[in-house]
């Protein structure tokens, strides 16, 4: 796959903690947020990444465009390791790959006008434009996510999330990006308004032909606006498979329980769901377990899962588990 | 008798920016061991509404109408009426249950606080009695963990802390105001799961306040539907899934993507929600729906019970609805 927009190998973050009584000698523990997830990402698809608080995903998304230091590899076009680019170097190719984040009011200047915030990418992408060049992409821009003009001069505070979320958006997509990493983008939205900003994105990414990686810990949201989707569990890829794969047939039971949890707005569907129980809480990062980290909490846990880290398997369909294999709910139940 | 009696709650805030009317006209009532779902969304009122009842509204917030507990009134009571029934009779439990506990106690410590406050019971005896009970929220080494601070135990752990302080005294009433909104997923399935056993065991009857309408449809027999501080719709749960009733609930409904489905695009809901210091004279909901008529905005839609159990508040006739 040489085609790949993004191609990511072996990337890892590892965070350095100090304790409040270490003395200077001693060495900092060490939390391995992401520790080695592989991906690849062709243009115009749509990666999901589901977790749950913890695993990593936003790390991963922040270690794409250095905003937390990662080693490993992120190759863009085939040609540009993201990873170890200059600040500099990097600077130009962060027009082509922009976020959206999760709290649509803390992530826009509050002292900025609509106007303003919407043009600052093109300000530092774009030198050369002119004041009424900027003026009318801003303008277009606003009116493709569904803001109004005389929105213009207004500032953050008067808007509600919703629109906060789509001056976000408008802000991403003003430098004209090949990628979009959108993180939880809206999980602080209400129902009503999460399904207008969910069309939209997907609105734009179809005709833009924008990539996208869209990072969640809702997985019915995941599930509807994604190509593909890979679930995280303490910093490690535990399945990645094309959505309807994952969804219809997991292989993981990590990925098993975590859907059998989603609650289902269906009296009926609920009353006859199997839910997969999770024993016990998520391990710490900072003494993640040995072999498999699911091991702790998996209910097909043998003692080769705490000796040997399972690698990822399959071409298109991906698991990391020495016994992967649809779900027991699945199965004919014993009478 | 109901064992708890709404009647016409209004709940108001004096605000620099004028009068936010949160809850405008909500009348409800609840027997025991019943389970009521309140779904809304935010600044739908769900909350102050229980604030309300508990009598836990802000300082500049206002009550009025009537809420009996057993005939009693209790709306607005002296601290003397409601510091009893609080706790004894009526609990709560709340979102985020780090802001909730005391980070500077022990949990035996603030657990026991309630049986020696409440039950005056010796405190040696409490502590007993809150390690029973945190065992039978299923919280491992309980005896051990008592003696823990809150920081030291994990969100759900946590939410189970706040679970058995709530139920120390076995109160008749839970008000659970978004339980597992704060939780992962699969750590909101046990919650729930224990909350649905507790309340089989305990027959309280329970309020879940959420935003969710999986949670809901997989917890409460009835469910009330709120926007704009009114109620729009209550059902049992299984009608009012199958067949929503109610322009807002229908909207609601279609703009949640489903993990048991694949559709094509939402039908996203056009437009906001209102601004409460702006109280609409007729439907709240009139500004964002398909079905809109002048009447809607002219004059307050009344809630009416036009099927057995079946209440909606909306001037056009259900068949209109397509």
């Amino acid at each position: 796959m040489t085609d790949a927009l993004l191609r990511v190998e072996d990337l890892r973050v590892t965070f350095a903690l100090r304790g409040e009584g270490d003395m200077p000698w001693t060495s900092p523990r060490l939390l391995h947020a992401v520790s080695g997830v592989s991906f690849d990402l062709a243009p115009g698809e749509t990666l999901g990444i589901v977790g749950e608080s913890g695993c990593g995903k936003s790390t991963l998304a922040r270690a794409l465009i250095q905003m937390v230091p990662a080693t490993g590899r992120a190759i863009w076009q085939g040609r540009t390791d993201l990873l170890s680019l200059s600040p500099r170097e990097m600077l130009r190719h962060r027009a082509d790959i922009q976020m959206v984040f999760q709290d649509p009011l803390a992530s826009l200047n509050p002292r900025m006008t609509v106007g303003q915030i919407i043009a600052e990418p093109l300000r530092t992408h774009q030198h050369g434009l002119g004041r009424d060049a900027v003026k009318a992409r801003v303008q277009e821009m606003m009116d493709r996510v569904g803001l109004l003009p005389n929105q213009i001069n207004r500032y953050p505070h008067e808007f509600s999330g919703g629109q906060c979320q789509r001056i976000g958006i408008a802000r991403a997509l003003i430098v004209r990006p090949k990628l979009l990493i959108c993180d939880e983008p809206v999980s602080a939205l209400d129902v009503s308004i999460q399904a207008q900003v969910i069309n939209l994105l997907a609105e734009l990414q179809r005709d833009l032909g924008l990539a996208m990686i869209f990072i969640a810990h809702d997985l019915s949201v995941v599930k509807h606006i994604s190509d593909r989707v890979m679930v995280l569990y303490l910093g490690r890829t535990m399945e990645i498979a094309p959505r309807h794969d994952l969804y219809a047939n997991p292989q993981h039971p990590y990925t098993q329980a975590l859907l059998s949890a989603v609650p289902i707005p269906d009296p009926a569907a609920e009353r006859a769901k199997h839910i997969i129980p999770l024993e016990g809480d998520l391990p710490s990062p900072l003494r993640p377990p040995s072999g498999c980290v699911f091991r702790t909490r998996c209910v097909r846990a043998r003692s080769r899962c705490a000796d040997e880290v399972p690698v990822l398997q399959g071409v298109d369909h991906r698991t990391a588990c020495h016994f992967p294999g649809p779900a027991p709910a699945l199965r004919a139940e014993p009478a | 008798m109901a064992l708890l009696e709404i009647t016409d709650l209004r709940v108001a805030f004096d605000t620099p920016d004028g009068t936010v009317n949160a809850v405008n006209g909500v009348t409800l009532s609840l027997d025991h061991g019943q389970t009521l779902g309140i779904v809304g969304e935010s600044g739908s009122g769900k909350s102050q509404l229980a604030f309300a009842v508990m009598g836990l509204l802000a300082k500049n917030g206002r009550a009025t109408g009537s809420v009996r507990l057993e005939g009693q009134e209790i709306l607005n009571a002296p601290a003397a009426v409601i510091n009893p029934i609080r706790a004894r009779r009526i609990a709560m439990i709340f979102q985020d249950p780090m802001t909730s506990l005391n980070p500077y106690m022990r949990v035996a410590d603030q657990m026991a606080e309630v049986l020696t406050l409440h039950m005056g019971m010796g405190k040696r005896e409490a502590v007993d009695e809150c390690i029973r009970m945190l065992d039978a929220v299923k919280i491992p080494d309980a005896k051990g963990r008592i003696r823990l601070y809150p920081h030291e135990f994990s969100g759900g752990m946590r939410q189970r802390v706040m679970i058995a302080m709530a139920l120390l005294c076995r109160p008749e009433i839970l008000i659970a105001d978004e339980p597992t909104t704060a939780l992962d997923v699969t750590v909101q399935a046990q919650i729930m799961a224990l909350l649905a056993e507790l309340r089989r065991d305990l027959r309280m009857a329970t309020i879940l306040i959420t935003h969710d309408l999986g949670v809901v449809a997989g917890f409460c027999e009835e469910v009330m539907v709120m926007y704009g501080g009114q109620v729009m719709e209550k059902a049992p749960v299984d009608p009012l899934f199958a067949a929503p009733a109610h322009p807002y609930t229908r909207g609601l409904l279609r703009a949640i993507p489903r993990v048991d489905h694949h559709g094509a695009d939402l039908d996203a809901i056009p437009g906001t929600p209102p601004n409460m210091t702006r109280a609409p004279k007729g439907c709240p909901f009139a500004p964002r729906c398909d079905y809109v008529r002048d009447a809607c905005l002219d004059a307050r839609v009344p809630l009416v019970e036009y099927e057995a159990g079946r209440f909606r508040a909306c001037n056009r006739r259900v068949e209109e609805l397509a």
